[in-house]
């Protein structure tokens, strides 16, 4: 008998062994695998335990953190949410996280690596380091004047500091208050729904994430291609240019919205807005050349971050003449987010220096210490020198004496070019009105600021719509706050 | 082992015997441990106060003091009635009684609408009580051989009286009675272990020498095997129509090593085997209830992938891994996402969150420490029914354990059972303490009665 209770003692005991095997299994083995499935709450539950840290515009959060004592603790809020809603992006314990709230989650949330004195620290004091801060380049003065200038036209402004691409504004029309959508149950998704289904898109972020044909405004990329290339040595000489301008290859017509244009010079060109004058110079510059030149400005990107994502801005590469032609004057299938524009501004005002933009200047801890900083970089350099300064005399031009003298500013050296977008089948569609341009105090050394506008307009008199009206003087009142911030 | 050594002093004291004074009764060693047990659980009490509301609980000294005069009243009443049983069974069960009830209350601060700690305390205090009166009470353990069909009859008895009560959450396991609810199933193990015991070391060499030969096997006669067969069928029929599939396999697996430990014949472990894998397939396959619980076993996240969310066990497998090697800390995991019987069943899954895997392994060290002292008290023993009865109630133990620990954990199918004195349960508390108060009563009987067991010595 005691041989068999031994044994049975012994097999008792191999139950246990086999338990705790499996416990190891489970717990130390395979735990990363069950820790990472979607359907457990820790990780969510831990996320929302402790306050998110804060997005700050120029030292003052605009967001927020309320302690809700429900099983999801923290929800975020949002100060003046509609007005910075395209910077932060909304924080839902729903939905997600967008833009800067998604972009810097490691940080705000507090675990990204970096707020840890060593690697195994959470482990020991069994604490999650607190969210970090998030410092924007956003300059309010002029995010509010960009914000307040659009009122209730859909549309979006970027504004940058050409110098360093710091990301002065961005300000998206109709916006949403990000804070509706925070929490969990059912208003939050009641809230998500209307948004959604909105017809006015408020979520939609047009400043980054929509992309729009750039229109007459995207001569200036076709103007430095021209330069850079050579087809035009002086800016003043005519373009030997027909008016009306028959599409390679086809019989259609290209005709200009103003006279003498036939012949033009590059000059008359930009400052008057000649269709058949640039879109016989991009045909001339040939695909590869403008293609190239494009590039340089940022198109056809599709991984810019700032670090929010922004959308790419398309010019095709292959393409027929007559393609090629419409494609040089912002239509066929080109297409730019506000951003972009803003780069190109940024590009000619800064002497062709393009510098990348960024939206976030550091991230502190709580208590301020600096875990990261960013500095300015160049992107890329699209053209060089003379060929910046022959596109900023005709910038110029064109708000002194030619279609953009609404965004004239006294006081300031500024240059701008419109922009008049149809779209739709067989031009149904509202037209979008653009304007880019940037603006340099008198005696300043280097430009404030470069703008870009656009409106998708809904006014009833199509003729009348041009970048010119709707959207140079909103960005005339964006410079201007940039010219008043500057220090 | 150990137990070696004992069963040797007790053969040289079958020759010569020992004056009582030269067997060391080891009490101080129990009321140290006892301190040390008491002290770990108001820790842990103490702890939870810390993690949750930064401030030590204002009953913490309370606790202290009411699990303290608890333990210190069942040690007198072992160095009274006890003097030389294994100071180990009752640190250890007041251990496991104490962090059971620290675990239910870090639970309660969770659901503050249904508090389960305080009525674990009653029932720990009920359990207590029956402890001292059993040890008390039964002087001689082998007076229980007396009872055999009594037992029998009231174990069965237990067994059938929920059928009469109405099912609570699909299983005819409760009765209710004046605001109390009762699993009479647990009551019934300790009558089954004792009428098994007591049935066969009285048949034991009818059952291993005689009968017929069918091939390899060599059956026992009818007259000696048909009653503990019917009542084990009786039993289990009960069982499964009372949905407790757990106490089930308890009641058959007591069996099987009961049966093979008395006659030592291998061919009851083949029998037991086949019997054990045919009845779970035929019931894995054919009751809906305990197919569906297969199922989970086998693809524990596959109502997540079909987008129906995490099942319960999913949830104490996530609870296990949160904790990791050294656990969240008392007080500071999620464990509360199983949701229902999270302090009951699922109590592990807490012990394995907040105190990981090391916690998790003294636990399980804790559990092995007891089963083995009660085998060890078992092999020190002289008469068939006392090793028989000490086989069993230490497979009681490792059975219940394994079943629900394997169950909530992945390693086999979930069956509701409750981990002895860790989880939320009245019945099973005031039970394992009755089984604790017997544990202790035999290996008392082991270590200070060696002229009695002599004159009744057994052939190995």
């Amino acid at each position: 008998m005691i041989r068999h209770i031994r044994l049975a003692a012994a097999f008792s005991l191999l139950l246990m062994l086999a338990l705790l095997v499996n416990a190891a299994r489970i717990q130390v083995f395979q735990s990363e695998e069950y820790d990472n499935n979607p359907a457990n709450r820790r990780v969510a539950i831990a996320r929302y335990a402790q306050p998110r840290g804060d997005i700050l515009v120029d030292g003052k959060p605009v967001t927020g953190s309320r302690d809700t004592g429900q099983q999801l603790r923290h929800e975020r809020t949002y100060e003046n949410g509609p007005l910075y809603a395209p910077v932060t992006g909304h924080a839902s314990q729903t939905y997600g996280t967008t833009f800067l709230e998604d972009a810097e989650d490691a940080a705000l949330s507090g675990t990204d690596p970096m707020f840890r004195p060593f690697p195994a620290w959470n482990a020991l004091t069994r604490s999650e380091p607190p969210g970090g801060q998030v410092h924007t380049t956003i300059e309010p003065s002029v995010q509010q004047a960009a914000y307040n200038a659009l009122r209730d036209k859909p549309g979006a402004v970027a504004a940058l500091d050409p110098a360093t691409g710091r990301v002065l504004a961005l300000v998206s029309t109709p916006s949403y208050d990000p804070e509706l959508l925070s929490g969990t149950g059912s208003t939050a998704t009641r809230n998500w729904k209307r948004l959604n289904t909105a017809a006015s898109k408020p979520m939609l972020n047009r400043a980054l994430r929509q992309t729009y044909p750039p229109g007459s405004a995207f001569k200036v990329v076709t103007a430095a291609a021209a330069l850079e290339s050579g087809v035009v040595k002086d800016i003043d000489a005519p373009t030997k240019s027909p008016d009306p301008y028959t599409l390679p290859g086809t019989s259609t017509k290209l005709t200009n919205a103003v006279a003498g244009c036939a012949d033009a010079s590059l000059r008359y060109a930009v400052v008057w807005s000649c269709n058949t004058a640039l879109a016989n110079l991009g045909d001339q510059v040939g695909l590869r050349g403008m293609v190239r030149v494009a590039e340089r400005f940022g198109f056809n990107d599709s991984g810019l971050t700032i670090p929010s994502p922004v959308s790419r801005s398309n010019f095709d590469t292959d393409m027929d003449r007559a393609q090629l032609a419409l494609s040089s004057i912002g239509q066929y299938d080109t297409t730019a987010t506000p951003l972009q524009m803003a780069m190109v501004s940024a590009a000619v005002a800064n002497g062709g220096d393009l510098k990348v933009p960024y939206l976030v200047d550091r991230v502190t801890t709580r208590h301020g210490a600096i875990v990261s900083t960013r500095h300015p970089r160049s992107l890329d350099r699209p053209f060089g020198q003379r060929t910046a300064q022959l596109l900023r005399e005709m910038m110029i031009g064109a708000v002194e004496e030619g279609t953009g003298e609404n965004a004239a500013i006294p006081g300031a050296i500024v240059g701008g070019k419109t922009g008049t977008a149809q779209h739709g089948i067989a031009n149904s569609g509202l037209p979008y009105a653009w304007f880019v341009s940037w603006a340099q105090p008198q005696h300043g050394a280097r430009p404030a600021v470069a703008v870009a506008v656009v409106v998708e307009d809904a006014a009833a008199d199509r003729e009348d719509i041009s970048g010119g009206g709707s959207a140079a003087p909103i960005a005339r009142a964006v410079m201007e706050a940039a010219l008043n911030a500057e220090p | 082992m150990s137990g070696t050594g004992t069963a040797v002093v007790a053969k040289e004291s079958a020759e010569t015997p020992l004056p009582p004074a030269r067997v060391p009764r080891r009490r101080g060693t129990e009321l140290a441990l006892l301190v040390l047990a008491v002290g770990v659980s108001v820790l842990g009490y103490v702890h939870v106060g810390l993690a949750r509301s930064h401030a030590v609980p204002p009953d913490a000294a309370r606790y202290g003091a009411g699990l303290g005069v608890l333990a210190l009243l069942a040690h007198l009443a072992v160095r009274w009635r006890a003097p030389c049983a294994d100071p180990l069974f009752l640190p250890i069960a007041v251990l496991l009684n104490g962090l059971g009830l620290v675990l239910i209350y870090r639970l309660d601060l969770e659901t503050p609408g249904d508090m389960a700690a305080p009525a674990q305390l009653v029932w720990s205090t009920a359990g207590v009580a029956l402890f001292i009166a059993a040890v008390v009470v039964l002087r001689d353990h082998r007076t229980l051989q007396r009872y055999t069909y009594v037992s029998v009859v009231a174990a069965l008895a237990l067994l059938t009286l929920p059928i009469l009560f109405p099912p609570v959450n699909g299983a005819r396991i409760w009765i209710r009675l004046a605001g109390f609810s009762i699993q009479p199933a647990e009551f019934a193990k300790i009558l089954l272990a004792v009428f098994f015991a007591a049935y066969l070391a009285a048949n034991r060499t009818a059952l291993a020498y005689t009968g017929r030969r069918l091939w390899k096997l060599q059956l026992p006669t009818g007259r000696v095997l048909g009653p503990i067969v019917a009542i084990w069928l009786l039993s289990v029929g009960v069982l499964i129509l009372e949905r407790d599939l757990g106490t089930s396999l308890l009641f058959f697996g007591l069996f099987v090593v009961l049966l093979y430990v008395a006659t030592g014949r291998t061919g009851w472990i083949a029998v037991g085997l086949l019997l054990a894998v045919v009845g779970a397939i035929a019931v894995g396959s054919l009751e809906p209830h305990v197919h569906s619980r297969v199922k989970v076993w086998l693809h524990p996240f596959a109502s997540i992938d079909a987008g129906d969310g995490p099942t319960q066990l999913a949830q104490s497998l996530f609870a296990f891994a949160a904790g990791g090697l050294l656990g969240t800390g008392l007080g500071l995991g999620d464990s509360i996402l199983i949701g229902f019987a999270a302090k009951s069943d699922f109590i592990l899954a807490t012990a394995g969150e907040e105190l990981g895997l090391s916690g998790l392994s003294a636990i399980f060290l804790l559990y092995a420490l007891l089963v083995a002292r009660g085998f060890r008290a078992g092999l020190a023993l002289r008469d068939a029914f006392g090793r028989l009865l000490a086989t069993g109630l230490a497979s009681i133990l490792a059975l219940q354990v394994f079943v629900i620990a394997g169950g909530v954990s992945g390693l086999i199918p979930l069956t509701g059972m409750a981990m002895p004195f860790l989880a939320q349960g009245g019945s099973s508390v005031v039970t394992n303490w009755i089984i604790v108060a017997l544990l202790i009563r035999v290996s008392d009987s082991a270590r200070c009665q060696p002229d009695e067991q002599a004159r009744e010595g057994v052939p190995e």
